[in-house]
């Protein structure tokens, strides 16, 4: 069954936000994604970094279930929607591997950065389909449309 | 009855509802009774054999149902039970 694609607007605060988070980490980053949701297009207004409690930090990321009921206790208070979950991917391509499809939930947004000596080179997004799938979103800023960032293009080479 | 709190990425499948009451006074009743309610559930509460999936989280009041009777856990009247969704993954490797 076809789906309608998903859009993800990130502002340029948030993509440094996150770009902070994850370029000088040599261990997965992880957090949540929390916004606004129209339709199909979802706005990112607020991240929240959370610890990585995997055994092996440099090959996998796992939330703790406390930090995940408070950051839905987050969103409901302040009237925003629990959209996604974004994480690092040290050396590795921003492509949802197979423990991240069999972990991953319906709804949410997954959100990959790729990191290679120390620099964010590629952000992209993934949504599981109605078939347990990843579909790819359609990533983009905020600040100018027209300098989107989707996963086919490396960042930050096309966002200036 | 018991509160049960609905995970962001389930509400979908509850008609959006986040809380919903639920009258069980076991964990394995009340998802019988909530995968009753809304079919669309029961692929993510419940694994080929019936049982809560590795990825999903229950919570009753604050203590894991892992810690506790597993699927017997003993609800009350005035439990909130939260569903919480296991986030992990790993990275890519070619």
């Amino acid at each position: 069954m076809s789906q309608n694609k998903l859009i993800l607007f990130l502002d340029r605060a948030i993509i440094e936000q996150l770009e902070s988070a994850a370029a000088y980490n040599t261990d997965e980053v992880c957090g949540f994604l929390l916004g606004h949701e129209d339709k199909f297009v979802r706005t990112i207004t607020r991240i929240i970094p959370v610890d990585n409690i995997a055994a092996d930090k440099k090959d996998a990321f796992q939330i703790a279930s406390k930090d995940y009921l408070k950051a839905e206790r987050f969103a409901d208070v302040n009237n925003l929607q629990l959209l996604g979950v974004y994480h690092s991917h040290p050396n590795c391509p921003a492509i949802p591997s197979e423990q991240d499809r069999l972990a991953a939930q319906p709804y949410f947004s997954y959100l990959i950065l790729s990191v290679t000596d120390k620099k964010v080179t590629s952000i992209r997004s993934w949504s599981l389909n109605d078939s347990f799938q990843f579909d790819e979103d359609f990533l983009m800023s905020t600040n100018n449309i027209n300098q989107h960032i989707n996963g086919y293009r490396n960042y930050p080479n096309t966002a200036a | 009855m018991a509160t049960v709190i609905i995970p962001t990425p389930l509400r979908k499948f509850t008609n959006n509802n986040s809380k919903l009451a639920i009258q069980a006074s076991s964990i394995s009743e009340m998802i019988h009774h909530l995968t009753n309610d809304f079919p669309e559930l029961k692929k993510h509460l419940l694994d080929a054999n019936g049982k809560v999936p590795s990825f999903i989280n229950i919570f009753v009041d604050d203590d894991d149902i892992r810690n506790l009777q597993q699927e017997q856990t003993v609800i009350k009247e005035n439990s909130t039970v939260s569903i919480v969704p296991a986030i992990a993954g790993g990275a890519y490797r070619i």
